[in-house]
């Protein structure tokens, strides 16, 4: 099946919101990118649109959750995240608010609209805020899985998506989920593929290519990029060569903390795979992740070089 | 050029280019390009100073598009006025490598700034206007703001700070179209008592029939006149005007058109085209 992460994750607050009274959804007029039009129609009470106004979004939902209610403020990951990166430290991080960021078209799902609709500095920004807990789903089972378990933990976190429907990772009735605990699809010794997001699917797919070619690795979604799984890392480190693969820029984001991981307890060789540090090529996001190698072919290409030396 | 009647042929011919680009590229922001473009018309055609071949003059007027995604329109002005190949554009927008993103950027020669997250063109065109001061230059500064970019905190910063700092030669316009993605703006954050909140903030407030170009230029005209408060012209505007099945209507806010649309739309300013010459 092939469903967008925000039509998932608006599933099941549709679903809860029946019986949950306090889930209140907050909008920036981003409730049709947002998959949130149903939500908005079916529980107007429990709808909130603020306009263009991503900063007044999180401190509004902040406010909000200060007084009970389970907030989740839903906008372009890429001013969500960024502009209105004091509120969420002060509001939601630092005041420990219930609210759930949702930042949709993540990444560089806007393709040639261009850096300011990209959120590529996500990670790094956000990340580095104490207390600010981030994950990136990579189908919509998982999705759905992360959006019960927020729902019931009460801390403030951020969950990234794209915007195109993506097809699933998992199987329906077989999905691996622990919270806060990377998944690992595939088990290998040669090396080890560390993805996250929409980036999963083609380490899955790099994954059965390289097994083919006789090449065991190692494949693992690390949906919670903070807190990053450690031991899933070190599991990985033990291979002696890592892969990370994610929509985000090279600096601070999962490639990063991965590094910071493996140098600090088990030094091992690591190529970041991410998006350059200048603003991306025009065109689509599938042309970007190829023109920038983010595709399995790629991590292929990577993983056999890495294991020539 | 001068002539209202000039500026109307123009405007007609540029948002005829306007939907070509929309329909070849198949992305873009029409419904408010097609509000937008008398206030672009008017000022690129008759009330900036600017000049390709002398497209970093320091003493050239300065042009913010603060609602950046109505770029086309935008583009399609400066294709016409020579700051690049108008062909060029029409097959690489929003291509592949293609130096035409879809929204406007500074690589692009008579660009001044890279827009599209909204509610920066104002603060920034403060800015600018306040290096003119400080520099006791002549140039003038413009920026154009959706209405649904209202909602944006910065701008009323930046209104703020233009007020107090009595920059005359700033001129901002909104391009009222009463709508914006999920609906009107009314329903989604009222823009309501828009005239006095400016003049709240010490501007010099102009009120107009934003698509009706004698009137959008005779603000421009008074606007140039302001003597120590910036101006703004609340340009009260039709989204998607000009063509009958966009108008007021806030699916076109992106969307784009089928070849039968394309070819009623493009019939309809030919029609009117026809009627100015
Ligand atoms: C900061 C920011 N938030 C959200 C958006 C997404 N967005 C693009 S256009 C638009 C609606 C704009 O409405 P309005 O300002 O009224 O412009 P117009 O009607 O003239 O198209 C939105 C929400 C954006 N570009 N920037
Ligand atoms: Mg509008």
């Amino acid at each position: 099946m092939s469903v967008a992460n925000k039509q998932a994750i608006c599933n099941v607050l549709m679903k809860r919101a029946k019986t949950d009274k306090d889930i209140v959804v907050l909008c920036s007029d981003s409730r049709g990118s947002g998959s949130m039009v149903d939500f908005a129609e079916k529980y107007p009470e429990q709808f909130v649109e603020v306009g263009i106004a991503e900063q007044n979004l999180v401190s509004i939902a902040a406010g909000l959750a200060a007084c009970g209610k389970k907030a989740i403020a839903v906008s372009p990951a890429c001013f969500l995240s960024t502009r209105s990166m004091e509120q969420i430290k002060v509001d939601v991080a630092y005041s420990r608010t219930n609210v759930m960021l949702l930042g949709i078209s993540g990444g560089v799902s806007y393709g040639a609209l261009g850096m300011t609709h990209h959120s590529t500095s996500d990670i790094a920004a956000l990340g580095s805020i104490p207390g600010m807990r981030l994950y990136l789903p990579s189908d919509r089972l998982q999705a759905e899985k992360l959006t019960e378990a927020l729902l019931e933990d009460g801390e403030p976190a951020y969950v990234r998506v794209g915007r195109n429907a993506v097809e699933d990772v998992y199987e329906e009735d077989a999905l691996p989920f622990e919270m806060n605990k990377a998944t690992v699809l595939r088990e290998g010794q040669d090396l080890a593929i560390i993805a996250c997001g929409e980036m999963v699917l083609a380490a899955k797919r790099a994954g059965q290519a390289l097994e083919k070619q006789g090449i065991h690795a190692k494949v693992i979604d690390m949906y919670c990029v903070k807190p990053m799984d450690e031991e899933a890392v070190m599991g990985a480190a033990r291979t002696g060569r890592i892969i990370t693969v994610e929509e985000h820029s090279f600096y601070g984001g999962l490639g990063s903390m991965v590094c910071q991981l493996t140098a600090a307890k088990s030094p091992c060789k690591v190529v970041n795979l991410t998006l350059p540090d200048t603003p991306v090529i025009t065109g689509s996001s599938r042309e970007i992740f190829d023109h920038y190698g983010l595709n399995a072919e790629h991590i292929v290409r990577v993983a056999k070089r890495m294991l020539e030396k | 050029m001068n002539t209202v009647k000039d500026l109307e042929r123009k405007a007609c011919e540029i948002r005829m280019d306007t939907i070509k680009l929309v329909y070849t590229a198949g992305c873009g922001h029409i419904g408010g390009d097609m509000s937008e473009t008398e206030a672009l018309v008017a000022l690129y055609y008759k009330y900036m100073n600017c000049n390709p071949d002398r497209a970093d003059d320091p003493d050239r007027d300065r042009f913010i598009l603060s609602k950046g995604h109505s770029v086309e329109t935008l583009y399609c002005i400066l294709a016409d006025k020579g700051y690049f190949d108008r062909e060029e554009l029409m097959s690489t927008y929003c291509r592949y490598e293609s130096r035409f993103i879809g929204h406007p950027n500074n690589k692009i020669p008579g660009v001044e700034m890279n827009s599209g997250s909204l509610g920066h063109g104002l603060p920034v065109a403060v800015g600018m206007a306040l290096a003119g001061k400080m520099d006791r230059k002549d140039y003038r500064v413009y920026t154009v703001m959706g209405d649904g970019e209202l909602a944006e905190g910065s701008v009323w910063e930046g209104a703020m700070a233009a007020g107090h700092y009595k920059l005359d030669n700033l001129c901002a316009i909104v391009d009222r179209n009463r709508l914006q993605i999920s609906g009107t703006t009314e329903e989604v954050m009222s823009q309501r008592n828009l005239e006095e909140r400016f003049m709240s903030f010490g501007w010099n407030v102009l009120s107009v029939q934003g698509n009706h170009m004698a009137s959008i230029d005779g603000a421009l005209a008074v606007a140039g006149e302001s003597v120590g408060r910036p101006t703004v012209i609340i340009a009260n505007t039709v989204k998607g005007w000009g063509v009958s099945f966009m108008e007021d209507n806030a699916s076109w806010h992106h969307k784009v058109f089928n070849g039968e649309q394309y070819e009623q739309a493009m019939a309809e300013l030919q029609d009117r085209r026809a009627k100015l010459l």
